[in-house]
């Protein structure tokens, strides 16, 4: 009997664990990180953490976030379960953007005034290098297979290919105005990247570094003007890929096999950036001028529930 | 026995209702056709009209099409309330009423027989509505689709005792384009069925004053609410109230000693 209580208690526990779920999203205007759990649907609770924050991301041993502190010119380890700054990280001036290699050891910042990508080992805290790139870096990759880093230039126009070996660009590939966001297939083939001006998806192929498919994310009764494609992610299983599309207040659903648009999905105004559930059931989105999140079930492709998070947020990542 | 002989008037109404709106094509196509009119071609010209705010039962960004749903099923039950109470004027006037009030059964029972038989009619149209929304993607949560019922039971109940009141006025055919202009129209259109209490707010105090306490908007509240799985207990409580008041006075009205027939000539 007393062991029967046991691992009924044990089952329990373990359920618990496994629906125990946050979410993290960095509020620009009020300086803050909001803590929400998904599952119930509310805001647990927001904590000051620095000028700006905007870029956000989960170590991969999931104990630390790095969040970009704009303002203050840096990047920021915080403690993911007590919320504690635990160290820096030397960004360089203005940190927007970053992307974490799959081995978690490096970070790759883009520094929109300096025309730079500052890459960061990230147990020493120490720069690296710093590479130069186009105007006005922004969207910032790692490929899955940890070859390849790719940072695109909003102004410049331009995807550049650098060699996580070397360190160096080796390639370059012109896209379609104001590329934004750029996201790799799990298994490092194709390159996803957003254009704001030209309102456009564009998937690249790793292999030949060329634009193998343009696809114009038009909706029928959205103005074009409104049609603004920022942030992009694609399942694991290379079924989805889903694009925010800003002020056109709309994901995208984009199926990865066949290239055609799906579905629009109605969410809050002007979505910025999207983050999957640690399982991929979800997918969450901030929403910066209607002060909140939505969460879309993607079994269904529905969005389930908007919920109030803070003033303008902006980067979200999702902690199992 | 008595149970049996109300059970059999209830069902031989009921069945004379459902066999003549189905049997009447016209009537079947035309009460699905007006809100599908509206769904279609008004709401897809007000796609993005809402603005921002989130309200109850919605938990997120909705179309204007999905707010408005609700509201045609509110359209759908408000037309066929005033429908009914058109066919007891017809009825009254072709004498086929006669034969109903010899019936041995108190005046009531025969009203409410009628007045579910309505409402019965109204559900099966609101359910084909359902269907057709469905498939252009206005969809609420399974359970939606059950709790709904009780909640159209009541709203068409309510709708039809106001048409039956009305009806009582009312002497000759003709007479129901009136019905139309003063009951109907400023019904629907002074009501939460195409926008929000705050979007009316926005506007005018009066006009929100006017939708907040019209019975039309707390049915059409009632049916939303219930259509997403969740109860609404004012716009219970007000239909409800609503419904006893119409349906008293319509069985005061239909009272040949004291109601409204009596004045208008017993007819």
């Amino acid at each position: 009997m007393k062991q029967w209580f046991l691992h009924l208690g044990l089952l329990l526990l373990s359920m618990s664990v496994v629906n125990a779920e946050t979410v993290f999203v960095t509020l620009e205007k009020d300086n803050a990180l909001a803590i929400v759990d998904p599952i119930k649907g509310e805001l647990l609770k927001t904590v000051t953490i620095g000028q700006r924050p905007r870029g956000i991301i989960l170590s991969a041993d999931n104990k630390h976030l790095f969040v970009a502190t704009s303002d203050d010119d840096t990047i920021k380890i915080i403690d993911s379960e007590t919320l504690k700054e635990v160290g820096e990280l030397p960004s360089g001036e203005d940190p927007e953007t970053f992307a974490l290699s799959p081995t978690g050891d490096r970070l790759y910042v883009s520094n929109e005034d300096d025309n730079l990508v500052t890459v960061i080992d990230v147990v020493a805290k120490k720069v690296i290098k710093l590479i130069k790139v186009g105007v006005e870096p922004e969207g910032i990759a790692v490929s899955p297979d940890n070859n390849w880093a790719v940072s695109a230039s909003e102004t410049t126009n331009m995807i550049h290919w650098i060699n996580t070996k070397t360190l160096e660009i080796v390639e370059n590939t012109l896209v379609d105005p104001r590329p934004r966001a750029a996201h790799f297939t799990a298994d490092s083939q194709q390159l996803w990247v957003t254009s704001e001006i030209a309102g456009t998806l564009m998937i690249l192929d790793v292999a030949t570094k060329k634009i193998i498919k343009n696809i114009s994310l038009a909706i029928q009764g959205v103005s074009r003007d409104k049609i603004l494609p920022v942030g992009v992610v694609i399942d694991k299983q290379g079924r989805y890929g889903y694009v925010a599309m800003g002020s056109a207040n709309r994901v995208a659903v984009i199926n990865a096999k066949t290239f055609e648009v799906e579905k629009f999905l109605l969410v809050g105004q002007r979505v910025w950036n999207l983050a999957f559930s640690p399982d991929q059931k979800r997918l969450y989105t901030t929403n910066g001028m209607s002060n909140d999140m939505s969460i879309i079930d993607l079994a269904s492709h529905k969005v389930t529930k908007s919920i109030g998070v803070g003033r303008f947020p902006w980067g979200i990542v999702a902690k199992p | 026995m008595i149970g049996l002989h109300f059970w059999r008037v209830m069902w031989g109404i009921t069945h004379r209702e459902l066999l003549r709106f189905l049997k009447q094509k016209e009537r079947f196509v035309s009460a699905l056709v007006r809100p599908l009119i509206w769904l279609f071609v008004f709401a897809a010209g007000f796609r993005a009209a809402l603005g921002l705010a989130i309200i109850p039962p919605y938990e997120t960004y909705i179309l204007y099409e999905v707010y408005i749903a609700p509201g045609l099923i509110g359209m759908i039950q408000l037309f066929n309330g005033m429908q009914s109470s058109l066919s007891m004027v017809y009825d009254r006037e072709m004498g086929s009423m006669r034969i109903l009030m010899v019936c041995p059964l108190p005046r009531w029972f025969l009203l409410v027989c009628k007045l579910m038989a309505g409402t019965v009619v109204s559900i099966l149209q609101v359910y084909v509505f359902l269907v057709i929304a469905w498939f252009y993607d206005i969809q609420a949560p399974e359970i939606g689709y059950l709790l709904i019922f009780p909640a159209l039971l009541l709203s068409g109940l309510m709708l039809g005792a106001l048409g039956l009141l009305l009806s009582s006025f009312i002497k000759q055919l003709e007479n129901f384009a009136g019905v139309m202009n003063f009951v109907i129209f400023p019904m629907f259109f002074m009501s939460t069925a195409l926008y929000p209490l705050w979007k009316i707010k926005e506007s005018s105090l009066l006009l929100y004053n006017l939708a907040l306490y019209n019975p039309f908007s707390q049915a059409v509240e009632l049916i939303r609410f219930a259509w997403y799985g969740q109860f609404n207990p004012h716009a219970f409580i007000y239909t409800l109230v609503a419904f006893i008041i119409f349906m008293f006075t319509a069985i005061l009205g239909y009272n040949p000693s004291k109601g409204m027939m009596m004045r208008k000539g017993g007819r």
